[in-house]
């Protein structure tokens, strides 16, 4: 029984720390997934919107600077004509106050004719007469009224980059270059940077890098497949998202640049990008795990202190159930002796007054005759019947309380049954009732402490002497066989318990009597110790009918000999 | 002359008998009936009955039950009542409905003879009266 008990507080334990567990983790887990995801989303967004908004801002400002490059040198080709720009001397002039106002941004400047003849030079590189007709930059200039370059190596075999301006004289077009410093434009491409490892740069469409890249880093060139081929709608950047062959992840942010035949593009790696999401992601693995386990081990603590308590209550609960049984036993053996005082007081009276006749005899002057002395003779005898008999009564009553341990026993249930019936025939004869006995021929055995069964019958017994108050009462004691179990039925035709009543009186302090005639605690006794025998109590009851009690106990085995 | 004449109601015969020979070598005379039944009828056949003894316990109708029954039927016998010490409430209350006394068994013979003297003495003060309230009677129709 205790061991199942025992199992049972750790099942409960366990059922209540998982519940615990379970229920406090489970909102913690959805709420952290739920806020990170949104968080996630959101701030994604936001980050490729910033990117995008980067890249569109500085394609802007490029494409600007450009144009502006442009327009300067229109504004010299519109301004003079081809005749003045003709002097080295006068370009000389024009590219001072160029560079005077730009800095870093011209590195020459030329006058170029038709054929692709270099008229007149300005700059750093003294070129001579230098032919430019075969190049691809004068092809295309040619037929173009403003003409930037891709960015070449030329006959200086410097990379740089130029812009043309084409104007007419006579009907003959002729081209006034513009190199623009490389240095300074790389520079400023290079300057746009995002995080720690966000770069930037510019790529014509035939995947030909504009700008260097920083020395640390290179590009995915499967990656630059997908950027030089896609579409843009104007001044609209594009978001790309993969992973590098090494295995990090890379956001590319591309924007079109000079009506979309340059692409800028900043690369940054994703983690860099994302870095408040990703501390964001750590903050909530942590409050996670260090909350989780948090929980886990106060769920753990109070569950154990729980549990200590609960054997402390128990333990308590035992002791005070032991006291209470302890109490019913005297109680019914009270009850028992007030009937046995009475049945041992009329033997007493009959030896006393027996006695007393003897002395009565003595004093008188016949004594020795023989009627006399026969009369005394007789009267001894009754006083040593009427002896004999209070011996039995003292000797039934000392085996009952003789045995007044619990421990458990083999019990002889029909021995058990009989020696009760004996006991309460003197209470049952008081009372008008006539007590019967039914027992079965199996002679079943139970293993069980004898003086607690005897206390549970006995008190069963009393009972349903109690209840009868009619003349002609009578209370079945019966004892038989079920499958594995042994049943002793204690019945009686008395006045019945209300129905009302009948679910109750197996509770502590319930009790029909008056006040001071019952504790109420009889039957929550007997319960009690059929329980704890693992058996069970019932009541089967019908107003003035009757009363059956039905005490189930599983059988150790049946006595074979009688 | 005896002292009185008395009904000893008792479910054991062998008290009876005893008793019956105790009392009866005290100049009482005795009648025995071993029920609350066999007391009632003993009553009815004989009405020189002073005093009844009777034993408040006994299987069938029990003492309280005969006495309610005797002092209904027999109002002029005197009940004294004997009982086991558990059972003193019920004197108490049989008391109260008319038995003379009570004792506690077993009890001294001497006092019992003490009380069945007292019962008859009242027994007899109360024939007297009635007797003396019917001879009024007589004498006050007979005036009239």
């Amino acid at each position: 029984m205790h061991s199942t008990e025992d199992s049972n507080t750790a099942r409960l334990g366990r059922q209540m720390m998982v519940m615990s567990i379970v229920v406090s983790l489970t909102p913690l887990f959805i709420c952290t997934l739920v806020l990170f995801y949104y968080y996630h989303v959101v701030y994604t967004e936001k980050v490729v919107a910033y990117m995008k908004e980067m890249g569109e801002r500085h394609a802007q400002s490029i494409d600007s600077y450009l144009s502006e490059k442009l327009s300067n040198i229109k504004s010299s080709a519109l301004s003079y004509t081809e005749e003045q720009l003709q002097s080295d001397q006068f370009l000389e002039q024009r590219l001072e106050l160029l560079q005077n106002v730009y800095r870093n941004a011209y590195n020459d400047l030329g006058l170029i004719d038709a054929r692709g003849r270099l008229l007149a030079y300005a700059g750093p590189f003294r070129l001579g007469s230098v032919d430019y007709a075969d190049t691809d930059w004068f092809k295309s200039a040619i037929k173009e009224p403003e003409f930037i370059s891709d960015v070449f190596l030329g006959f200086r075999r410097i990379p740089h980059f130029i812009v043309t301006v084409r104007r007419y004289t006579d009907g003959k077009p002729w081209l006034l270059r513009a190199t623009i410093d490389f240095a300074g434009f790389n520079a400023m491409v290079k300057e746009i940077h995002l995080g720690a490892t966000g770069q930037a740069f510019i790529i014509n469409r035939k995947k030909e890098f504009q700008t260097e890249l920083r020395h640390d880093e290179n590009i995915d060139p499967a990656m630059l497949d997908k950027i030089v081929a896609q579409k843009f709608l104007a001044g609209k950047a594009s978001l790309m998202e993969a992973e590098a062959p090494d295995g990090r992840d890379f956001f590319y942010v591309s924007a079109p640049l000079k009506n979309g035949e340059w692409i800028l593009v900043i690369q940054q790696e994703r983690s860099d990008a994302l870095h408040h999401l990703y501390t964001a992601r750590k903050i909530a693995i942590s409050v996670l795990v260090l909350g989780g386990a948090a929980i886990i081990l106060t769920v753990v603590f109070l569950t154990r202190r729980m549990q200590g308590k609960f054997a402390m209550v128990k333990k308590d609960q035992e002791a005070m159930e032991k006291q209470v049984v302890e109490t019913g036993k005297l109680a019914a053996i009270g009850e028992l002796a007030a009937g046995i005082a009475h049945e041992i007081n009329n033997p007493v009276a009959i030896m006393m007054e027996s006695a007393g006749w003897v002395q009565d005899l003595m004093k008188q002057n016949d004594m020795e005759t023989p009627e006399t002395m026969k009369e005394i003779t007789d009267t001894l005898k009754e006083i040593v019947l009427q002896g004999r008999r209070c011996k039995e009564i003292t000797h039934k009553l000392l085996s009952f309380a003789r045995r007044t341990d619990s421990r458990v026993s083999e019990v002889k249930v029909n021995e058990l049954l009989e020696e009760l019936v004996s006991l309460t025939a003197q209470k049952a004869k008081y009372g008008s009732v006539s007590v019967r006995t039914e027992f079965t021929p199996d002679n079943p055995v139970i293993m069980g402490s004898p003086t607690e069964l005897q206390q549970v019958v006995l008190n069963l017994i009393n009972n349903a002497i109690d209840a009868i108050e009619k003349t002609e009462g009578v209370v079945v004691v019966r004892s038989r066989v079920e499958g594995k179990d042994v049943v002793i039925d204690v019945a009686d035709n008395g006045k019945g318990i209300p129905h009302a009543d009948l679910t109750r009186i197996f509770e502590p302090f319930y009790t029909t009597k008056p006040v001071g005639k019952g504790t109420g605690l009889g039957l929550s006794i007997c319960y009690g110790i059929i329980n704890k025998m693992g058996g069970e109590i019932t009541v089967e009851s019908e107003l003035d009918e009757g009363t059956v009690f039905h005490v189930r106990i599983p059988m150790s085995h049946q006595d074979a000999v009688r | 002359m005896h002292i009185a004449k008395v009904l000893l109601v008792d479910d054991e015969t062998s008290f009876l008998s005893v008793m019956g020979k105790r009392l009866g070598s005290r100049d009482l005379e005795v009648v025995t009936a071993d029920s609350g039944q066999a007391g009632l009828d003993a009553l009815e056949k004989d009405p020189e009955i002073d005093v009844v003894i009777l034993d408040v316990k006994m299987p069938g109708m029990d003492g309280m039950e005969t006495l309610h029954e005797m002092r209904k039927r027999f109002p002029l016998a005197e009940v004294v009542m004997l009982t086991g010490h558990a059972t003193v409430d019920t004197a108490i209350d049989g008391m109260k409905h008319g038995a003379f006394d009570y004792l506690m068994k077993p009890c001294d013979i001497d006092k019992l003879i003490e009380v069945v003297r007292e019962a008859k003495v009242k027994k007899e003060r109360h024939q007297e009266k009635i007797i003396q309230a019917q001879m009024k009677e007589i004498t006050s129709r007979m005036a009239g």
